[in-house]
């Protein structure tokens, strides 16, 4: 029985570090190539020489799909394809192919130029790889190969990002990478059509979090933002430079202009300006509203938010910093953090999920003094918020997705193993499908029961749908006999008549003949009426004859009668029926060798 | 071979303006909407600001007096124009029930100018597919006729003279103007949206189902932002609809071709209406007179539509303005929607040429007429009024609309630049004659330099492009089956194909040859699980199948059959058989020495063989049986022995094939 297979080398009961491999229909497939924002050595990426021990990837992979920009989906793809090695085809979205080189640069710089890292990949390497990638179009039916098809559906996690169904022939797996169920202020909700994948392999960073409502968490968002600035303090909001960072400027940009606030709104890094122009150019990507508006208004030309000099941070009175990475763990985000944390008038918001082992997680779990590098400790005094939005699925959301592809199995990676445990029994309570949670390196086994597609000949189904009266009749089942050809690729199935002239071949003729001895006095003519009036009351929907040159006919089954020369009484009843007729056959010699009841005429 | 039925019923008879229903599968389908606006040269053109001359322009009378239609008719230069709101020509309403069709196909923003008038009142319940590009510059062209009309209301509508008697005396070309009494006013904004609220999008090479029966896909054509062609299949039948396609590099991604390979029928519209001019030589010229005009002090209008090739013109005068030191001249772009269409055409990176994909990745807009706005080199204006009467500065270029030079502010242009030979008009759209268009403006002293861009397909590169994907049959518009009339001896600008290519006018309606043999159906995983494949011979086996058919939603599958409910033992002599699946066919022969063999290994050993013309006479002495074997049969003739005629008849089934 075919089976799919799936293997998490990363991401399996863990945030971080995506990648999972599926084998499908022969074909394996690599689902994301991230990197783990929690370790600086070898587990920073996935563990490739589980596909194998030495050398490159080509061989056993058909291909790579990236899901969204996002680091920990896409940060080891330089690494894999050109260091591991990798020359088959990468695909991601149009804004994923866009904005993944520029984090992956920025990514190799801080950890090359800052922490002095050798052996990392290069910018050239960068390059190449992107080369290797093509793009994946929403909806679009992507032909990897003859067999192998793939086709993106709009994840609104971040810009560009996509959830994949997978389909060689009628078995198929979802794979929905980060994704986020209700619109926001720039992209819309994750939809996929009801496809019935085998396997619906999802996320669960919020597997246990049912959200409140998300206007709620933005009140609160502006409230707090605002207490501080009255009080003179200094908000800090880690961001990474695309995605959230997006959100919430558009958030605090119409809360500014409708408080009429002077406070200045800060974003670090020279991305902002580039990153404000790619969700200009990829508008169709965002949602509705700013998509209907963008000719008039564009909601990424932002009035009160302007570029950040480091100089500022030290300058006096309130302000508003949008700042990268948003894990505190490198980076800018980490510089201001530094200055900052000593005044308890200052705020630091985290609006997203922060993986182990990175300095957000610390103080988002309430250490107030962090180890920093040259063994100096670091009080943390200024107040800590934590604000979910980072664009995932919550519980009620993932359970929305199954309930929209109908999944015949689910598999869970990208969350925590307590978290996902709850949800898998929610979901195989709810939804009565298996619901698997394999942990990295671990292999699930699904075994898919495909239908196999056949070509009937027309000939055929028009006879059965004769037979059943007019055409389609969904209610009525009616039963069909027919030869299926097996050749190379190609399946037919014909009537068997047809079967034989396709094939070239004879028919060969089985026939059967009897005699049976019967007493009966009466002329040969009135023992061969007298089986016909038998037959007939009691072979219901059988065509019965009497044909006038002396037989009767059941069906195609002969039956002639003559008396032996000695006793006239004696009758010898010949019957004679083809191998098509046997059952019938052999049913009427045993029913005649019991003679005639008596009363017939 | 069954012959199906598959109906073209033809809808429009413009090649260019195709509007197309296909019935397939029990499916209907319209393929493209498109508007013939032509119709309009036969009317006075609307002007934005009241125009002394035409309206001291004559009326008509008839020669002997009789009919008089001073106010509906008007001459000028020897020709006569209906002086009433355009009125625009409109698809064949009357062939087929148009509340019948289930979807309609959209191939490019050109081709959909009719949809209010086909979803609109006609109780029409189905669904649109187009691109999102298709979409959002079609709404755009929409809305820029609906505001060319509004802005300049006329209370009449005039509908005298298409009465037969009178149009019969008119002279021409109002005479031969034909399906008068089917064409229409503008609809209005309200229409056009609930027109477009039917629209369902589609991406390239996205495959859709239509009532499990068909399977629509769009495919790039290359001929404009989000054109596409389309294929329309079933798992046995494909039929390719090819309309406004175009191989040269422009903005929009290349043409999909090699999807339209193994059709049944492809149906070609929407080829080049210039086949003699070259689009290349064309731009050339356009800029060379452009250039040449303004040095010389004079004004360049080029009536265009607000999307498609003006990007391509944009573009060209982007690298041509500075080393033709152009760079202080203005260019107007003026249009209801000239905003809305430049910002539109920088979002669609998806849907562009390789080149224009790749500059958003830097990220930088992928048209440079972003440029050539921040630059202040080119302005664009909603319409004459308003800002632009201030900016307004001469020498300059004006891009603007209709190319019919009917309506919009095009009209005003005319009027005012019309009578200096300095300034030049250059005609850049094919989709009118431009000495019609400038008939209602004779007689005029400005230059009129003719330079058609259109990129579409011409017959060389047609009948290469069919050499390739092998069409089993192509259907095109009659004209594509003989050479323009005005050039009757160029038999190269014609199709000319094996077998012949099936020629449609407007009502025509075509039977589209299709033979078929087979349908798709799927066995379900029981069933195919317990088939017995038995191999033939090497590469080919074959199994018996008996099963429940099941129909829904056109889609066929076969299930196992349930079994029959348990009967009591006894019964069985008393039944006749019932149902069961029927005996297999034989294949093959039953050689004579294995058969002894076997039939010995089973205690059967007194066996006399007799030779025969045919075959062999076995007579099982014991039983008195006989069994007799030839190439194409067996005959069994055994009586009283049911158990013994049971274990030949099995005997002799291990050797032949069942089928």
């Amino acid at each position: 029985m075919p089976e799919i297979k799936v293997t998490p080398l990363g991401a399996g009961q863990d945030v971080g570090r995506s990648c999972i491999l599926v084998s499908i229909g022969g074909k394996n497939i690599m689902l994301d190539c991230g990197m783990h924002m929690g370790y600086n050595d070898d587990r920073r990426f996935p563990d490739f020489s589980y596909i194998t021990q030495n050398g490159r990837l080509t061989d056993f992979l058909d291909c790579v799909i990236i899901s969204h920009f996002h680091l920990d989906h896409c940060g080891a793809l330089p690494y894999m394809s050109e260091m591991v090695g990798y020359d088959g085809p990468i695909y991601m979205t149009h804004p994923t192919k866009a904005i993944c080189p520029i984090l992956l640069e920025d990514f190799r710089k801080i950890t090359v130029d800052k922490k002095g890292e050798t052996n990392f990949f290069t910018s050239q390497m960068i390059k190449d790889c992107m080369k290797k990638v093509v793009p994946l179009n929403l909806h679009q039916t992507v032909q990897v190969d003859d067999e192998l098809e793939l086709k993106a559906y709009y994840a609104g996690h971040v810009l560009g990002a996509a959830m994949v169904l997978i389909k060689v022939g009628s078995e198929s797996v979802v794979y929905t990478g980060d994704y986020n169920m209700t619109p926001d202020r720039h992209l819309g909700a994750a939809w996929i059509d009801k496809c019935r994948p085998d396997i619906l392999i999802s996320e669960s960073t919020y597997a246990t979090t049912i959200r409140d409502s998300k206007r709620c968490r933005e009140r609160d968002f502006l409230k707090k933002v605002h207490e501080s600035i009255e009080r003179g303090g200094k908000v800090l909001i880690p961001v990474f430079a695309l995605g959230r960072a997006q959100e919430l400027c558009i958030l605090l940009e119409t809360f500014w202009e409708r408080m009429n606030l002077k406070a200045p709104i800060y974003f670090s890094t020279g991305l902002t300006e580039k990153a404000n122009h790619y969700y200009k150019l990829f508008i169709t990507w965002t949602n509705q509203k700013i998509r209907k508006t963008f000719v008039q208004r564009n909601m990424f030309e932002f009035k009160h938010i302007k570029a950040f000099d480091r100089s500022y941070a030290d300058n006096p009175g309130p302000m508003v910093v949008f700042a990268t990475p948003g894990m505190l763990h490198a980076g800018q985000s980490l510089q201001i953090f530094k200055k900052w944390a000593g005044n308890e008038k200052n705020m630091v918001i985290m609006p997203g999920y922060c993986v182990q082992g990175t300095i957000g997680h610390k103080i988002l779990n309430g250490q107030r003094k962090l180890e920093m590098e040259g063994r100096s400790t670091l009080d943390v005094k200024l107040q800590v918020e934590y604000m979910s939005f980072s664009a995932h699925a919550d519980a009620k959301g993932i359970m929305q997705l199954i309930r929209m592809a109908e999944p015949r199995n689910m598999l869970l990676v990208h969350g925590e193993a307590l978290k996902m445990e709850f949800l898998k029994g929610k979901i195989e309570q709810e939804f009565n499908i298996d619901c698997y949670m394999p942990a990295n390196g671990e292999t699930i086994t699904v075994s898919t029961n495909p239908s196999v597609p056949v070509d009937i000949s027309l000939n055929l189904l028009k006879r059965e749908m004769a037979l059943g009266g007019p055409l389609p009749d969904p209610k009525k089942p009616r039963t069909m006999h027919g030869t299926l050809i097996m050749k190379e690729n190609s399946m037919k199935l014909v009537s068997s008549e047809q079967a034989l002239k396709e094939l070239g071949l004879n028919e060969h003729q089985l026939r059967f003949t009897c005699r049976v001895q019967l007493q009966d006095p009466h002329s040969d003519l009135d023992t061969l009426h007298r089986i016909y009036t038998h037959l007939k009351s009691l072979l219901k929907g059988y065509t019965i004859q009497h044909v006038p040159d002396g037989t009767v006919m059941v069906e195609s089954i002969v039956i002639k009668v003559s008396s032996s020369a000695e006793d006239p009484n004696n009758k010898v009843l010949l019957l004679s029926w083809s191998y098509q007729d046997e059952d019938l056959g052999s049913f009427l010699s045993s029913l005649l060798k019991k003679g005639l009841p008596s009363g017939l005429c | 071979k069954k012959l199906i039925l598959v109906f073209l019923y033809c809808l429009s008879g413009h090649p260019t303006l195709p509007c197309n229903v296909l019935k397939f599968k029990s499916t209907t389908i319209m393929l493209d909407c498109a508007l013939d606006t032509t119709s309009v040269l036969n009317y006075l053109p609307l002007p934005l600001v009241h125009s002394p001359r035409l309206s001291k322009l004559p009326g008509w009378i008839s020669k002997d007096g009789t009919i008089n239609l001073e106010k509906e008719l008007k001459e000028c230069a020897g020709r006569l124009f209906v002086d009433s709101q355009p009125e625009f020509c409109l698809p064949e309403k009357e062939l087929l029930d148009l509340s019948t069709i289930d979807v309609i196909l959209i191939s490019n923003y050109h081709c959909m100018m009719a949809l209010p008038y086909i979803t609109e009142h006609t109780g029409f319940t189905g669904t649109v597919y187009a691109t999102e590009p298709t979409l959002q510059i079609g709404r755009l062209l929409m809305e820029e006729l609906v505001k060319f009309m509004e802005r300049v209301p006329k209370a009449q509508s005039a509908t005298c003279w298409k009465n037969k008697e009178i149009q019969r005396m008119l002279p021409g070309p109002l005479k031969d103007a034909v399906e008068v009494w089917t064409w229409k006013r503008c609809y209005s904004m309200q229409e056009v949206n609930s027109a477009l609220s039917k629209v369902q999008l589609v991406g390239y090479s996205q495959k859709v189902e239509l009532f499990g029966a068909v399977q629509i896909s769009p495919l790039s054509s290359g001929y404009s932002l989000g054109s596409s062609n389309w294929i329309i299949q079933s798992h046995h039948e494909k039929v390719s609809y090819v309309s406004g396609s175009s191989l040269l590099t422009t903005h929009p991604q290349p043409m999909d071709q090699s999807s339209l390979k193994n059709s049944d029928v492809l149906i070609l519209t929407g080829l080049t209406q210039m086949p003699t001019a070259n689009p290349d030589g064309m731009l050339g010229e356009f800029c060379s007179n452009l250039a040449m005009t303004i040095r010389a002090g004079g004004n360049v209008l080029v009536p265009c539509y607000s999307s498609g090739v003006i990007y391509d013109l944009l573009e060209c005068l982007y690298q041509f303005i500075d080393s033709a030191n152009l760079g202080t001249t203005p260019f107007y772009f003026i249009s209801p929607v000239a905003n809305s269409s430049l910002e539109f055409s920088q979002i669609f990176a998806e849907w562009l040429c390789h080149n224009k994909q790749t500059k958003v990745y830097l990220p930088e807009p992928p048209f440079p007429h972003a440029e050539l706005i921040q630059t202040n080199k080119l302005k664009h204006y909603p319409s004459i009024h308003g800002d632009f009467s201030s900016d307004f500065k001469q020498p300059c270029v004006v891009f603007t609309g209709h190319p019919s030079l009917r309506f919009g502010d095009v009209v005003h242009f005319m009027e005012l630049w019309g009578k200096s030979n300095l300034n030049t008009i250059i005609f850049t759209e094919p989709d009118f004659s431009y000495l019609d268009a400038l008939a209602p403006y004779q007689p005029l002293a400005m230059k009129c330099v003719y330079c058609p861009i259109d990129t579409r397909l011409n017959f060389h590169q047609v009948s290469k492009l069919l050499k390739e994907v092998q069409p089993l049959h192509v259907v095109c518009p009659d004209q594509y089956t003989q050479p323009p009339p005005s050039q009757s001896h160029r038999s190269d600008l014609m199709l000319e194909l094996q077998p012949p290519p099936m020629p449609y006018r407007r009502c025509s309606v075509l039977n589209l040859p299709f033979r078929r043999c087979y349908e798709r159906v799927y066995i379900l995983p029981e069933l195919a699980n317990s088939l017995v494949p038995s191999e033939l011979k090497p590469g080919v086996s074959v199994a018996n199948v008996s099963a429940i058919l099941h129909s829904k939603d056109n889609k066929h599958t076969l299930q196992v059959t349930p079994a029959p409910p348990s009967k009591k033992r006894k019964r069985v002599v008393e039944e006749p058989p019932v149902g069961g699946a029927p005996k297999p066919l034989l294949s093959g022969a039953v050689p004579l020495e294995p058969f002894l063999a076997t039939l010995q290994k089973h205690g059967i050993t007194e066996v006399k063989v007799e030779e025969t013309t045919d075959g062999h006479i076995l007579h099982l002495q014991a039983e008195d049986t006989l069994i007799q074997l030839e190439e194409d049969g067996t005959h069994i003739v055994c009586d009283n022995n049911e158990p013994l005629r049971t274990t030949i008849r099995d005997l002799v089934l291990r050797f032949l094939q069942k089928l």
